[in-house]
């Protein structure tokens, strides 16, 4: 049931309680208290809406920023991401292998705010390198979700 | 003028299911919502998409074998050996058709002679009666019961048979009921079969929306049915490919070729750009299929328990993507109560009557709409029924 939960909310995390369990063919009472203890466990660690704030024309930009750092004896990388994960501005950052360390999403900003938090935060943390910032120009796709338009259904009567 | 038209088209009355399209229609009402529609509402995945663009852009537009191409085959055969422990000839036995619908009209044409009698278990699809009275059949329909849950019963079988009997034409998972045949129940039909030498034609369009604990049983599969068994089955359903129009035959390959005959002369080939996406769909496609029976399943779920809700009695569908519930204890009609139900609440679901007169006092809600539609249809049905 723990799993059927997950994949469901993952991709409706609005449903009612009591459609989840309908679907489900389970206990409304059994999947609450099932929801409760994986929430409680951080197994779900929030629930996120995905905007398109285009669309209220509002004028925001994301940026992933690359970041080179020189770990530390001891910590490795933690302690520095840490520095960068408590700013309030960082929506994600991932160590990643490749050509830099990690990765740090910055959504929402305006340009300027991305540039101050590069600049004036980022860089100047205790070990890291350098930066290469990059803007998104457009989002097709995000979290699964196609970024258009709602298609209409287009089935035809037959019979 | 002389009439221009033949008598035994005429006769054939046009679809009920069409006729409350039409009605539908007629009203042009965009708050209308629909519960109507019998096709999946996935779009066909992507990477089998994307092998028919991909025949397009190498050219592959040219006519096929009439049977398909053989590699499709193959992997049809590879497909019934996997899913329905039957093994098919891909030279002789598997006939690559336009939908499902081209086969049974194929079939029906290759065997039966003048007079000989098609058993037709209704409810049921719109289309078997009137293509065994194109091929000069002559339908006998079976009115199935709700309280068999829609299954053929061996002694509603026996009492059907006559010496003209020739072919037992069987649809299960079913539309419109959602009703399944386990392989006890097929058991039982078979030794009927059997005795009085009856062959049977299966439409087994809806197998992979099987919802039951038991893998789906194909009747083609139990022993000395293999040899009188033709099996129809297709794209559409299992791998949300409607407009592809793609579906195919299987059995015997004594009636294969006569069917072939009937294909090659009428329709010659399937469409190749299809036939490419298919064999995609084929190879690779098993983890979509599951994905969206899973959805399905849930839906369904979701409708029994809202239904169970409303006091409306609904037996437990286990296929396909339909519920058949009954609305008997409302003391109208089939047809009354969809007309009313889309005036009143602007819904549109099909009377069961369309599907045969054992259809009456049932309807057919479709779930392969979003679980979002279904909730906001079950409210008017809730709505509905409450000032009744």
């Amino acid at each position: 049931m723990t799993e059927k939960i997950l994949t469901i909310l993952e991709k409706n995390a609005r449903i009612r309680t009591d459609d989840l369990a309908n679907i489900l063919g389970e206990d409304s009472y059994m999947v609450r208290q099932e929801v409760e203890r994986l929430e409680s466990e951080k197994v779900i660690c929030g629930y996120h809406t995905l905007i398109n704030w285009d669309k209220v024309g509002q004028e925001k930009a994301d940026a992933f920023i690359e970041v080179k750092v020189a770990p530390q004896r001891g910590v490795g990388f933690d302690q520095v991401a840490e520095r960068i994960w408590q700013y309030p501005e960082v929506s994600s950052i991932f160590l990643v292998s490749g050509n830099c360390d990690f990765i740090v999403l910055l959504q929402g900003k305006s340009m300027r705010e991305i540039a101050m938090f590069v600049s004036e935060k980022l860089a100047t943390i205790d070990g890291v390198l350098s930066t290469m910032t990059q803007f998104i120009l457009k989002k097709y796709k995000q979290d699964g979700f196609v970024v258009e338009n709602p298609r209409k259904d287009e089935r035809e009567a037959i019979s | 003028m002389r009439d221009p038209l033949n008598s035994f088209i005429e006769q054939i009355p046009p679809s009920g299911i069409r006729r409350f399209f039409d009605l539908v229609a007629e009203m042009n009402d965009p708050e209308v919502v629909s519960l109507g529609v019998g096709e999946p509402d996935f779009d066909t995945p992507w990477h089998i998409r994307e092998e028919g663009i991909y025949a397009i852009t190498k050219g592959k537009t040219f006519y096929s074998a009439n049977a398909g191409l053989m590699e499709l085959r193959k992997e049809i055969s590879r497909y019934t050996a996997r899913h329905y422990g039957v093994t098919y000839d891909p030279a002789t036995e598997i006939l690559v058709t336009i939908g499902g619908s081209e086969a049974i009209d194929a079939c029906f044409r290759a065997m039966l002679d003048p007079g000989d009698e098609v058993i037709i278990p209704e409810p049921c699809f719109v289309s078997y009666k009137p293509c065994a009275i194109f091929a000069g059949a002559k339908p006998v329909v079976i009115d199935l019961k709700a309280e068999n849950e829609f299954r053929l019963q061996p002694e509603e079988l026996e009492a059907a048979i006559t010496e003209k009997s020739k072919i037992l034409f069987l649809s299960y998972p079913n539309n419109p009921t959602g009703a399944v045949m386990g392989k006890a129940d097929l058991e039982k039909i078979a030794e009927v079969v059997i005795r009085h030498d009856l062959f049977v034609l299966s439409d087994e369009i809806y197998a992979a929306l099987s919802y039951t604990d038991e893998p789906f049983t194909s009747i083609a599969s139990l022993p000395g049915m293999r040899e009188r068994t033709v099996i129809v089955n297709g794209f559409s359903k299992a791998f949300a490919m409607t407009g592809w129009r793609l579906g195919y035959a299987t059995g015997p390959a004594r009636i294969v070729k006569q069917m072939m005959k009937v294909h090659q002369f009428a329709i010659m080939c399937p469409p190749t750009i299809s036939q490419y996406a298919a064999i995609e769909a084929l190879r690779n496609g098993d983890e979509d299929v599951l994905y969206m029976r899973g959805e399905y399943d849930q839906r369904r779920r979701f409708l029994l328990k809202r239904f169970e809700e409303m006091g409306i009695d609904c037996f437990e569908a286990k296929g396909a993507f339909y519920l058949f519930p009954c609305i008997k204890k409302f003391g109208m009609s089939s047809d009354e109560f969809a007309e009313r139900l889309l005036a009143d609440q602007k819904l549109a679901v099909v009377p069961g009557s369309a599907f045969g007169t054992s259809g009456e006092g049932f309807l057919r809600i479709s779930y392969a709409y979003s679980l979002r539609d279904l909730k906001r249809a079950v409210e008017r049905i809730e709505a509905f029924v409450s000032k009744l």
